[in-house]
């Protein structure tokens, strides 16, 4: 089953099986660079841990697919939180299961940057965090910007890599890695990583584009 | 009803199921079985790390109509203990608490304090004076 949905300028249909095998692929090809970042800054299982949650999602995508996209989302965000095992699932899992709540709550009323705004601030709520703590805020807020103001950006891949760069010369503010105090500047949050390696993901999906 | 089951109960979640096994020894030791206690360490596949669905189970097994108090080391146990709380869900998540105290000795003298029948509140405070405000 598909559902329309609205993420760039352009209406796009979602189809939530190949969502999941590009977001799969996509971070089984860094899972270890996922690691080394969260060897430098926390306790090096992010890698792993996403991977983890992406293999369950992908074994569940015969169910996924047949769901309502809403539902989709809810019932992701669910196997996340239940598969990942670290402190990114409630991070993603909310990320998901508040998207599909906010997309069900708007009733067919196609405005994605809406329902992505929402979700991004349940995630803050989640995180007890915000921009700047060096967190993958750091990429989900300014893309919640992007896709309120312009609906979404041409070199979207590209956009998201910058923001994940920029979390290179901060100081984490939560989590782990906090702990490490000024010593955690000048290492990319791994986090903000694997978020910009989703986006890209799914943004390349979405438009009909395949590869890294 | 027992004591067990009137009793504040405690959840220990620790990222490592050794920590968590050993603070629920300590909390035994302490209290006997005189107060209902569960705990969980170690991520879905085994490793360092907190799992949603053993949390849930540990809540279940203290389970106690006073309430239960959870016991967490980092971060991740946190968040994930705040999710198995939200997916028991109403009514009964009125009555769980993630206490800001250390792990080890948050768990033992909120036992100690459960074991003599104080409330909820009494013995998240309890606990919560370990930590600096």
């Amino acid at each position: 089953m598909s559902a329309a949905c609205q993420i760039t300028p352009m209406p796009v249909v979602v189809r939530i099986g190949p969502l999941i095998a590009a977001c799969h692929s996509e971070v089984v090809l860094h899972a270890d660079r996922l690691n080394r970042l969260d060897c430098a800054i926390g306790d090096g299982d992010h890698g792993t841990n996403m991977q983890r949650g992406c293999e369950a999602l992908l074994a569940e995508r015969r169910q996924l697919e047949t769901m309502p996209l809403a539902e989709t989302l809810v019932e992701a965000g669910r196997i996340l939180i239940m598969t990942i095992g670290g402190a990114a699932g409630p991070l993603y899992g909310t990320l998901l299961m508040e998207l599909g709540r906010a997309i069900a709550a708007a009733d067919g009323a196609e405005d994605f940057p809406a329902a992505f705004t929402l979700a991004v601030d349940a995630v803050a709520r989640r995180g007890k965090s915000r921009p700047g703590d060096k967190t993958l805020l750091d990429v989900l807020c300014p893309l919640s910007e992007l896709l309120a103001q312009a609906g979404g950006s041409e070199d979207m891949p590209d956009r998201v890599a910058a923001l994940a760069e920029m979390t290179v010369p901060m100081r984490a503010m939560r989590g782990r890695a906090s702990f490490l105090g000024e010593r955690s500047v000048g290492h990319m949050d791994p986090g903000a990583a694997s978020c910009a390696f989703l986006v890209a993901a799914v943004w390349r999906e979405l438009n009909g584009e395949r590869g890294a | 009803m027992s004591a067990a089951t009137t009793n504040v109960g405690i959840v220990i979640v620790s990222h490592s199921p050794l920590i968590a096994r050993g603070a629920a020894d300590m909390v035994r030791q302490m209290v006997g079985d005189s107060v209902p206690l569960a705990w969980c360490g170690g991520n879905p596949a085994g490793g360092l790390g907190t799992d949603v669905a053993a949390i849930l189970q540990a809540i279940e097994d203290a389970w106690s109509d006073a309430g239960v108090a959870i016991f967490v080391d980092l971060g991740g146990a946190e968040t994930n203990s705040e999710m198995a709380v939200e997916a028991i869900g109403a009514p009964r998540a009125a009555r769980i608490v993630i206490c800001n105290a250390p792990i080890v000795e948050g768990a033992v003298m909120a036992a100690a304090e459960a074991s003599g029948g104080a409330s909820l509140e009494r013995v998240v405070a309890t606990a919560e004076e370990l930590s600096p405000s």
